[in-house]
């Protein structure tokens, strides 16, 4: 049975289920109890769990993770929340060289089944400082996992797998995408991280995406069908493992590649896909990868000067046109 | 080691001949400096060496015909840290296919070289520095697929983004290719005729390139393009005159009639521009520049020289040029620039006291004047018989591209400056 329910609720349910299920997972972070979080994600969740399973803490990110990492070592499940991905920064140390190496230089003694759930992204006016993609940060790092749902029911089932994963998984959330509803499995759901998912059949040009550029793509891709422009959209949906079986056998089908991201263009995320599909396709590439990412510069308070940073569905239908277009002869 | 290869000399040409060399392997060449000669299916023209050198190898000899991007020989580089070797040592271990001509003998030993003779036509204009080997712009799927259907990617034409060759370009090539095969002749080639009639009394003769080129080109112009024709008679007393009072001046170049209707078209068009455009698909191309062709009768075809610019050169100055070109194309020495790029073509059989007939139209244009002789009759004028001078053309058009009356109205545009030939300066 299908429901259609927010990115939010999805979320909020997939945490419920895995803490009803498994006594050892707990939820711990700024304002995630009895304010039930910044994004109302762990809402409800206080009052059925109470103050053991959600720990809220002092504004102080590194002790926030390495509390987790602690609590993981010994064998509990934690599910630390950083209120937005910008103040993971502040935890950088112990993300990168203790939750993704532990388990590598204990010899496989220690496991890290941790999730670090953070959103991010841009689009509220929340300034330079609160409106970043940090993804490719994560991704870059050996012993991390990230995950990068786009649609309800990606959130839900891989917030599930996460949670049950023996591995620190980074899991990444769109602070635009929390209010966006879609069908979602009731009750039991996973999906294996470090698989792509074809979230639309086309035969002309691959729209390679996550997150909430994905959902732009897939606008993109309805316009352009009006126009008779076929396009596919891949939803890479894990960024590491990232899957490129999926990425390579639909660029070798279409020819044609646009890979579209939120995320600063230089030695973001999409320069390590667009490497996979040369070195996968090279000779079934009609033209040269093309991307498409945020302007280059730190977010703009301004509305009018952040909406024109991020990639809009113009840019993407434009691009597509672009690909495919020929010149007379 | 850099190659020389058969070059594209004009858009029609798929292969050339050479016909010498004038150089051998072991000369040093310069860059610029003339290495062969070599007919292609529109004139004879030397080709010249990219870069300083030595040349290595030989590998088409005189008298093979090959196709455009073949490699036809090989140079090294001059370095002046490197003293030069001796031929032979500059030999690849394994050579590359030589190309000879089946049924020719040995080649006589080469002339020697005869820069004196040849300064006069460079081909190719470009500065020794900056010559690289040309880069193609294609996409790996593209190469992929023209290698597996065996197809040179130099002569396909890319419509990709940047002009790049995309794998549609090449499958459309491939198919062009496949329609033009050798099981299905050109219509000019087919036999409508029963062979067992006529094995008496005739011999045969092997086209040569330009009979060929021309019946391509006109089978295909024909078959494609609906043509319509309008004719309009023309009193050319006052362009006699002009012409006379102009050529009275011995100092100066003669102008022809040609060339006076050569600038009232170019003229004319102006005010028409759809006369100089021409239909791609569903899609109307028009030419910016105003260039006006003219035939030119050889013993063996015809070639159709251009004035570029027809519009912005004063008559005079037109007169000089024609009088250039259809001396270079007599003599087989028109360069590439001197017979590409026309938009609009002129035909004149008037000399040979033809009253009027209707041309062929020369694709990527849209139509195109043929020009009878100028005739003395008499005319009414006011209800009175008049001697009058009488020249009769005739416009032949794509009717996917201009109506009759557009035809109609630019050959009143031709006539009235013609007639008063005032409007031609």
């Amino acid at each position: 049975m299908a429901q259609l329910i927010t990115y939010r609720e999805a979320l909020n349910q997939a945490l419920r289920e895995e803490m009803e299920r498994d006594p050892n997972v707990f939820i711990i972070g700024e304002e995630v109890a009895e304010y039930g979080g910044a994004y109302k994600v762990t809402e409800g969740l206080f009052e059925q769990f109470g103050g053991n399973r959600l720990i809220d803490t002092p504004i102080s990110e590194e002790a926030i993770v390495g509390a987790g990492i602690g609590a993981a070592m010994v064998g509990l499940r934690p599910v630390v929340e950083m209120m937005t991905v910008n103040f993971s920064l502040l935890a950088m140390d112990q993300i990168v060289n203790h939750a993704a190496k532990l388990h590598y230089m204990s010899g496989g003694q220690v496991f890290i089944p941790m999730v670090i759930r953070a959103p991010q992204g841009a689009g509220l006016q929340l300034g330079a400082q609160h409106s970043q993609n940090l993804e490719s940060w994560f991704a870059h790092v050996p012993g991390l996992k990230v995950v990068t749902p786009s649609v309800p029911a990606d959130a839900k089932c891989l917030l599930k797998s996460a949670i049950r994963d023996d591995n620190p998984v980074i899991f990444l959330e769109h602070e635009m995408l929390y209010g966006t509803k879609g069908e979602v499995p009731e009750g039991e759901c996973t999906l294996p991280i470090g698989v792509a998912d074809v979230k639309r059949t086309g035969t002309q040009v691959s729209l390679i995406s996550y997150s909430r550029m994905l959902i732009s793509c897939m606008t993109a891709a309805d316009r352009l069908s009006q126009e008779g422009i076929d396009v596919e959209v891949v939803d890479i949906r894990t960024l590491r493992p990232l899957d490129e079986e999926t990425i390579v056998n639909s660029v070798k089908k279409t020819h044609r590649a646009i890979i579209v991201e939120e995320d600063w263009k230089s030695v973001g995320m999409g320069a390590e896909i667009e490497s996979r599909i040369v070195n996968g396709a090279f000779d079934y590439l009609d033209a040269p990868v093309e991307r498409i990412a945020t302007a280059e510069v730190p977010m703009p308070y301004s509305k009018p000067l952040e909406k024109m940073a991020i990639p809009s569905v113009e840019d993407i239908v434009s691009e597509v046109r672009k690909i495919v277009g020929r010149s007379a002869k | 080691m850099p190659e020389i290869t058969m070059p594209k000399m004009s858009d029609t040409m798929e292969e050339g001949k050479i016909i010498r060399w004038f150089k051998q392997p072991g000369s040093t060449v310069n860059a610029g400096e003339p290495i062969a000669e070599i007919e292609t299916d529109k004139a004879n023209v030397e080709i010249e060496a990219f870069d300083s050198g030595v040349l290595t190898n030989i590998l088409v000899q005189e008298g093979t015909t090959v196709p455009v991007g073949t490699t036809i020989a090989e140079l090294r580089p001059l370095t002046s840290d490197q003293p030069s070797p001796t031929p032979e040592a500059e030999r690849p271990s394994e050579p590359a296919p030589v190309y000879t001509a089946p049924a020719e003998p040995t080649p006589p030993p080469v002339t020697p070289p005869q820069p004196e003779a040849i300064t006069e036509e460079r081909v190719m204009e470009k500065s020794p520095e900056t010559e690289e080997p040309k880069h193609i712009a294609a996409s790996p799927l593209a190469r992929r697929v023209a290698a597996e259907k065996g197809i040179d990617i130099a002569q396909v034409h890319g419509t990709g983004p940047e002009g790049r060759i995309v794998e549609a370009d090449v499958n459309e090539f491939a198919e062009h290719e496949k329609g033009a095969a050798p099981p299905q002749p050109a219509p000019t080639a087919q036999i409508y005729y029963n062979p067992a009639e006529v094995t008496e009394g005739v011999s045969e003769e092997t086209l040569g390139k330009m009979r060929k080129a021309i019946g391509e080109r006109m089978t295909r112009s024909k078959q494609t393009i609906p043509h319509f024709y309008v004719t309009s008679e023309v009193r050319m007393e006052w362009a006699s005159r002009v012409r006379e009072e102009l050529n009275s001046d011995e100092e100066q170049e003669k102008v022809s009639f040609n060339d006076m209707i050569i600038k009232a078209c170019a003229l004319a068009i102006q005010k028409f521009p759809t006369i100089n455009a021409f239909l791609d698909e569903d899609k109307l191309i028009l030419h910016k520049e105003i260039n006006i062709g003219m035939a030119v009768a050889l013993d063996d075809g015809l070639v159709v020289p251009v004035v570029h610019d027809a519009d912005k050169k004063a008559l005079r100055e037109i007169a000089s040029i024609t009088k250039e070109l259809a001396k270079r194309a007599r003599n087989g020495e028109l360069h590439q620039n001197d017979y590409t790029g026309a938009t609009f073509t002129i035909t004149n059989l008037g000399m040979f006291d033809v009253e009027s007939f209707s041309a062929i139209i020369n694709p990527p244009q849209s139509a195109t004047l043929a020009i009878g002789t100028i005739k003395e009759m008499p005319a009414i004028v006011d209800g009175e018989f008049v001697a009058a001078k009488i020249m009769r053309m005739t416009l032949s058009a794509d009717h996917r591209v201009l109506d009759g009356a557009i035809g109609a109205r630019f050959l009143q545009e031709v006539k009235s400056r013609l007639e008063f030939p005032i409007k031609l300066l």
